[in-house]
């Protein structure tokens, strides 16, 4: 089985037409969804949060068909997660994804959780600490992208789980867990 | 009432007379002059005339005779109102103006009598009068000129020319010194903004004036040529009925002769439908079933289907002479509907337009297709239009038409690359998305049930694997 990096490929990665954006509406659609689990598995085996689509993306290329997909069809499939709201575009030119393997509700999920299991359900943390803490080490949270940590964050503020302050700098925003 | 107005003088043919240097300028017809307090009876449905001198009523010849052309000359003219009402909206256009009337109660005409320009003679009322055009006419253009007409003041510039050359020493004929728009030969001057006007108007009028005669010309063509067609009507009409009431009994050559003026009819353009419902002109049906004839071997050379342009390509150059058009083409396959013959024109849709066998069958071309698209060869490298025009015995582009209709009927897919337009066996309905990576299902007899779905799959990865 072919792989990229330490993520197994399945076998019709290597089918040549699976790179071409295929006209006919039936096939399309299968090969939409295809391509649609393909990223979401491989971005969370990677933890990639944010795919740009004028860069090298791995996924998007095959060298042993020597096939990648073409501008157009990269932006069909990214366009497809968005409907499905697994993604989001982050700029009007769609030039940038963000890729949501978990759902932002999927997070905050995660995240309570993670409080839960640490005992940390009065305690104060900084952002950066649930990011790359000694604790977060291991766990889904570990380097997890800022921007979807802090709409999780946010959700769960909203649900007055926890309060968001500022801390001394920009970079120390500081949670107060009341889960 | 007659008496009211000055009488214009008319020639024979009821046109009027102009004084020296009037030039008539515009003209409505259909136009009612009403006085607004009765002064003289309306005249009726007449034509006004506009000139720069004066304004001119002609009754209609469908008036009695006696109502004669009445004038008004302009100077006369004491103020002209401007049209626009609320009520005009629904009514016909009117022209309003108001004109000075002397003692004795006839209109003020300055031409006559002491003829020294007073503009206005002692005692003199006013009358309002409303012209309603009842015609189709340009009233809005009768009215621009008539503000023109008025304040150019024509009649004036006459008469101080008239002294003006008077005073001047010698009786030859200068050209026109002094003001005005007239120069003593008559011929009009070109100065100030009037001049500019005038010069327009007369570019446009001389423009217009050749044109016409230009077009005199092609109507005159134009009716000679409706002699023509009508005369070739007639002898369709007369080689019609002529064919219809034919009997067994004809000899051949009546019929020859027939025939071949019904040829040159149609040479000559003329295209005769019995009826709308019929097959058309019989030089088509000929023509459709000589097309239907000759298209056969190329047809059977061509694997059962070939181009439409390549089909009118040998056809013409096999008729040598007498050369078809492409309408002429197409409207012969159009007929092939209506006869029962072998072919039949059919169209893609990408628009391409082909002629094939009615035998030929789409469904015995996609088995071949799929038979050589499942080969090892295909399904590692796909194939193309050339490949699939080598099995098939059929030209490349007819292939490329086949293999596109067999994408849209799911049976392929595309694979577009530097190397080119590839087909590839269509495998994406056969992929599960829950098991992309093939495991093989628990039980045995569940394993046999999976590797019958996948197997195309299964074929496909084995004759992926094997190129190394």
């Amino acid at each position: 089985m072919q792989k990229l990096g330490d993520f197994k490929l399945p076998h019709f990665f290597n089918y040549p037409p699976y790179f071409t954006l295929q006209p006919v509406k039936e096939t399309r659609e299968k090969q939409i969804q295809l391509w649609k689990e393909l990223i979401l598995d491989y971005c969370r085996t990677q933890k990639i949060f944010v795919i740009k689509l004028e860069e090298e993306f791995p996924l998007f290329s095959n060298s042993v068909i020597e096939r990648t997909l073409s501008h157009e069809a990269r932006e069909a499939f990214l366009s497809a997660l968005v409907a499905e709201g697994r993604s989001e575009w982050l700029d009007k030119g769609r030039r940038s994804c963000l890729i949501l393997w978990h759902r932002i509700q999927d997070w905050a999920d995660i995240i309570v959780n993670f409080v839960k299991d640490n005992g940390f359900e009065d305690s104060v943390m900084t952002v950066e600490e649930i990011r790359s803490g000694i604790e977060s080490r291991g766990t889904e949270l570990h380097g997890i992208d800022r921007t979807i940590l802090m709409r999780a964050l946010k959700l769960l503020e909203q649900k007055g789980k926890l309060a968001i302050f500022k801390g001394t700098s920009t970079d120390d925003e500081g949670i107060k867990f009341s889960v | 009432m007659s008496n009211f107005f000055s009488k214009a003088e008319v020639t024979s043919s009821g046109r009027p007379v102009f004084l020296r240097n009037e030039v008539e300028r515009h003209l409505l017809s259909g136009v009612d002059l009403e006085p607004e307090d009765y002064r003289f009876s309306p005249l009726k449905s007449g034509i006004l005339i506009l000139t720069t001198h004066r304004l001119l009523w002609l009754p209609s010849s469908s008036a009695t005779t006696l109502t004669s052309a009445s004038s008004i000359p302009l100077a006369s003219i004491s103020h002209i109102f401007s049209k626009k009402s609320l009520k005009s909206v629904f009514h016909s256009p009117r022209i309003r103006f108001q004109f000075l009337v002397s003692s004795d109660g006839r209109v003020f005409d300055p031409g006559s009598g002491s003829g020294s320009g007073s503009s206005t003679g002692s005692g003199s009322r006013s009358v309002v009068v409303t012209a309603v055009v009842r015609g189709k006419g340009d009233c809005d253009g009768f009215l621009v000129k008539f503000w023109d007409s008025w304040r150019a003041r024509a009649w004036e510039s006459n008469e101080t020319t008239g002294s003006g050359s008077g005073l001047a020493s010698g009786s030859g004929a200068g050209t026109g010194t002094g003001g005005g728009l007239y120069s003593t030969d008559g011929s009009v001057r070109m100065v100030g903004v009037a001049g500019i006007l005038r010069k327009e108007q007369e570019i446009w009028e001389s423009t217009d004036k050749s044109l016409q005669d230009a077009f005199q010309d092609l109507n005159a063509l134009m009716s000679k040529a409706k002699e023509m067609v009508m005369l070739a009507e007639k002898m369709r009409q007369k080689l019609l009925a002529g064919t219809s009431s034919q009997t067994s009994g004809t000899n051949d050559e009546e019929m020859g002769s027939k025939e071949e003026m019904q040829d040159w009819l149609l040479s000559v353009g003329i295209i005769s439908p019995v009826t709308k419902e019929s097959a058309g002109a019989l030089y088509h049906q000929q023509l459709s079933r000589q097309l239907a004839d000759f298209v056969r071997t190329p047809l059977e050379r061509a694997g059962g289907m070939i181009n439409l342009i390549d089909a009118y390509c040998l056809f013409n150059r096999a008729r040598g002479t007498e050369l078809i058009s492409p309408d002429d083409m197409l409207q012969a396959c159009s007929l092939w509907e209506k006869f029962d013959v072998p072919v039949m024109l059919r169209k893609f849709d990408s628009r391409v337009m082909v002629i094939q066998n009615k035998s030929h069958s789409d469904e015995e071309v996609f088995a071949r297709i799929k038979s050589l698209a499942t080969k090892p060869e295909a399904l590692r490298n796909g194939i193309s239009p050339t490949d699939a025009a080598m099995t098939l015995g059929i030209a490349p582009a007819m292939a490329k038409e086949h293999l596109l209709t067999a994408e849209n009927k799911g049976l392929l897919c595309r694979d577009i690359s530097p190397d080119g337009f590839r087909f590839y066996i269509n495998l994406f309905p056969e992929i599960d998305p829950f098991n992309i990576y093939l495991r093989l299902k628990a039980t045995r007899c569940f394993a046999e049930f999976s590797v019958k779905d996948y197997g195309i799959c299964i074929t496909w990865i084995k004759a992926v694997s094997t190129s190394g």
